[in-house]
């Protein structure tokens, strides 16, 4: 069998392309990290892209546990971004105890934790993004968007916190997905001071099917003129609430992605880069069908890959979430044509990488009108809380909890978001941690009822977005999070026939199909959801709690093939 | 809703005849079809149908059918109680043969377009359109 390895070198031969991997795996095996050895590049070609995307308004160092499952539909299963685990690890040829692991896999993470510490924070980023233009002055930095969302702080500013750390870093053009939930106006009202693009070729009015935001921008760089075009998150009025951005339509928009790539390469463009929030397996997709994309950023999945993936002549890049990462992307674009390349998928290991005392003194000037609240200690956790992962987390497990206990529920809906960051065995729940698995513009909780049918309905709909062999039509984050309630999922079932086994928990009987349950949930997209919002939820929950102790779930089954 | 699927938006149409079809309480696609192409059989031709992959909002599903030869076209939503959308004609004097309207979509389904071509044959084309609660993010 052929390694993937020898593949990509093959298909670089085949292709005339020259492919030369960064230092990560050298910096991997050490036990001892140092800042000289994580920044550590010999600057190639032409041309530096800088990618960073799905930070989710974290700006302080995160602990954040990749996902234990993330199985991805039938076709693409077994491949890239869905290994977990051993076989990450072993496909990419990490070992299980080094640095890489720790920021890549799930396996061991409380202990490689103690060892490694902390990720991201956007004073690192800075000081990473600084050391490149410090080697490439003209580097392109590109910011795949979930930006201006996903904490305390980004939430009660309206995203103003981070359009200030973003500008003070420098971006030279992003796209979006969360940032429309701070609706449609706000938007409107940055993007009309921003400093650089923001770019979506598949955003469009709906009145009148014209395009509401640049397609893309030109840059010249090293002599090259480049062409990032952009690509927001194309399910957003589907996944996220329309109601507060009505006049807007996305979609994938192939056909107009085509047409944007003949119309910069007809300009002259050398490079043609997609910056994405389209999610890895649609980008994949994507890239295979559209001719002449030299590079996409890939975002939304919040997948890390410690090497570009190749289809055809296009590289796929996938730099994480949360500022655990940036990538530096050297390229060597000659006549036209993108001839070699250089990768590496930079960790941001918070405790070797010096903050940039500028940006951190602006975090602070961001942070300091919220800091009593952000801090207040509201409780303890014993145990790992996390979510990333197609099905419940035990963060999710928590907030389950507190949604049928504080609202008297039987059972409970949590969206199956991809952020939120994680908490080790012992560490202290303060509020702005509730806030950065929770903050949203609409995270009112609901109390309804609703029958075992529409139960059954919802999941099996949402395991179609996610589940549906053909990544066009998957949309959204992962499985629903549920409390209370039990299932069996056959992935690969067609929809209708992939849930089973529904059982209420507290009884310990099936659920009744006819029967109906009083359920409590958040994040509702419907317009006019009344409730309390679900931090205080939470934070009364875990208050009365004092100490949570969250174990692993097995109310869901999941069954492949 | 007040929206009605009849509340079709032709655009950049110069020379149309929109047809407004009288409602029928239970017609079937193969009826409509059948109706249509007077029994012929459908042959390969370049009939072009575009939707999106998921519809942002079931209510009002934007679909455009092009087909440069077509003397008429009609679209059914299969699964729609009323299957049938439009049936449009094209004169002489029709610049582009190309029509963009909006449907009301009940569920998922593949929307129908068929052409009835200038020397007489029939052409279809489908697009699969997903219809979901949405929700959960990303």
């Amino acid at each position: 069998m052929i390694s993937r390895r020898e593949f990509l070198q093959a298909s670089l031969a085949a292709s005339a392309l020259l492919g030369v991997q960064g230092g990560w795996s050298r910096v991997a095996a050490q036990q001892s990290l140092h800042q000289d050895d994580l920044l550590q590049f010999d600057t190639f070609g032409n041309v530096s892209l800088i990618h960073i995307t799905d930070i989710h308004a974290q700006l302080k160092p995160v602990w954040f546990r990749e996902a234990s499952v993330k199985l991805g539909a039938a076709p693409v299963r077994g491949q890239p971004p869905h290994l977990v685990g051993q076989d990450f690890l072993a496909h990419y040829g990490l070992d299980a105890t080094s640095a890489m692991a720790h920021a890549l896999t799930h396996d061991d993470f409380v202990a490689l934790g103690q060892a490694y510490g902390r990720m991201g924070g956007m004073d690192r980023v800075a000081t990473v993004v600084n050391a490149i233009r410090a080697d490439r002055p003209d580097a392109l930095l590109l910011d795949g968007g979930d930006t201006w969302h996903g904490s305390m702080t980004a939430l009660r500013s309206n995203g103003q916190d981070m359009v200030n750390v973003m500008n003070a870093l420098g971006v030279d053009a992003m796209t979006s997905h969360w940032e429309f939930t701070l609706g449609a106006d706000r938007v409107d009202e940055i993007v009309s001071d921003l400093p650089f693009a923001f770019l979506g070729q598949n955003i469009f009015d709906t009145d009148w099917n014209e395009p509401v935001y640049d397609p893309y921008r030109l840059f010249e760089r090293g002599g090259v003129r480049v062409a990032v075009i952009g690509q927001a998150f194309p399910y957003t009025p589907i996944a996220n609430p329309s109601w507060m951005f009505p006049g807007l339509s996305f979609g994938i928009r192939e056909q107009r992605m085509q047409d944007m790539v003949n119309e910069v390469r007809g300009q002259g463009a050398d490079l043609v880069v997609v910056l994405s929030h389209n999610g890895f397996d649609v980008d994949r997709q994507m890239a295979a069908r559209v001719q002449g994309i030299d590079v996409v950023l890939t975002g939304h999945t919040h997948d890390a890959l410690p090497e570009p993936l190749l289809v055809g002549e296009t590289l796929l890049i996938a730099s994480g979430s949360n500022g655990k990462f940036v990538t530096r992307l050297d390229l060597d674009v000659r006549d036209g044509r993108m001839m070699g390349f250089r990768h590496k998928l930079i960790p941001v290991f918070a405790d070797v990488i010096e903050p940039d005392a500028d940006m951190a003194a602006l975090i602070d000037a961001e942070r300091a009108p919220y800091l009593n609240e952000l801090t207040e200690v509201v409780g303890h956790t014993d145990s790992l809380l996390y979510r990333r992962g197609n099905f419940n987390g035990t963060w999710d497990d928590l907030i389950c909890n507190a949604l049928m206990v504080e609202r008297d529920a039987e059972i409970a809906l949590s969206p199956g978001v991809r952020w939120g960051p994680s908490l080790m065995p012992g560490d202290a729940i303060t509020r702005e941690d509730i806030y950065s698995m929770t903050a949203m513009s609409y995270g009112q909780v609901y109390r309804r009822e609703m029958t075992g049918a529409e139960l059954h309905g919802a999941l099996e709909d949402i395991a179609e977005n996610l589940f549906h062999p053909d990544p066009y039509f998957q949309q959204g984050g992962d499985m629903v999070r549920v409390g209370g309630l039990g299932y069996r999922i056959a992935v690969d079932a067609p929809m209708g026939e992939r849930i089973s086994d529904m059982v209420h928990l507290a009884s310990g009987e099936a659920v009744d199909m006819d029967r109906a349950y009083m359920v409590a949930g958040w994040a509702s997209v419907n317009e006019g959801t009344q409730g309390p919002q679900i931090w205080d939820v939470v934070e009364s929950y875990i208050r009365q709690q004092g100490r949570v102790s969250v174990p692993e779930s097995t109310n869901i089954e999941v069954v492949t093939g | 809703m007040g929206y009605s699927r009849r509340h079709t938006l032709a655009m950049g149409l110069g020379g149309l005849f929109v047809t407004v079809v009288p409602i029928r309480v239970s017609a079937d696609a193969e009826g409509l079809i059948e109706a249509f192409t007077g029994g012929a059989e459908i042959v390969e031709g370049p009939l072009d149908i575009s939707a999106p992959e998921i519809a942002e909002n079931g209510n009002a599903v934007p679909v455009t059918v092009t087909c440069p030869d077509a003397k008429s076209i009609r679209i059914l939503a299969p699964a729609n109680p009323n299957p049938e959308v439009c049936t449009v004609h094209f004169g002489p004097l029709a610049g582009r043969h190309s029509l963009t309207t909006r449907i009301r979509m009940a569920e998922t389904m593949d929307v129908i377009a068929l052409a009835e071509m200038a020397d007489g044959t029939f052409v279809q084309a489908a697009a699969n359109v997903r219809v979901t609660i949405g929700g959960c993010g990303g």
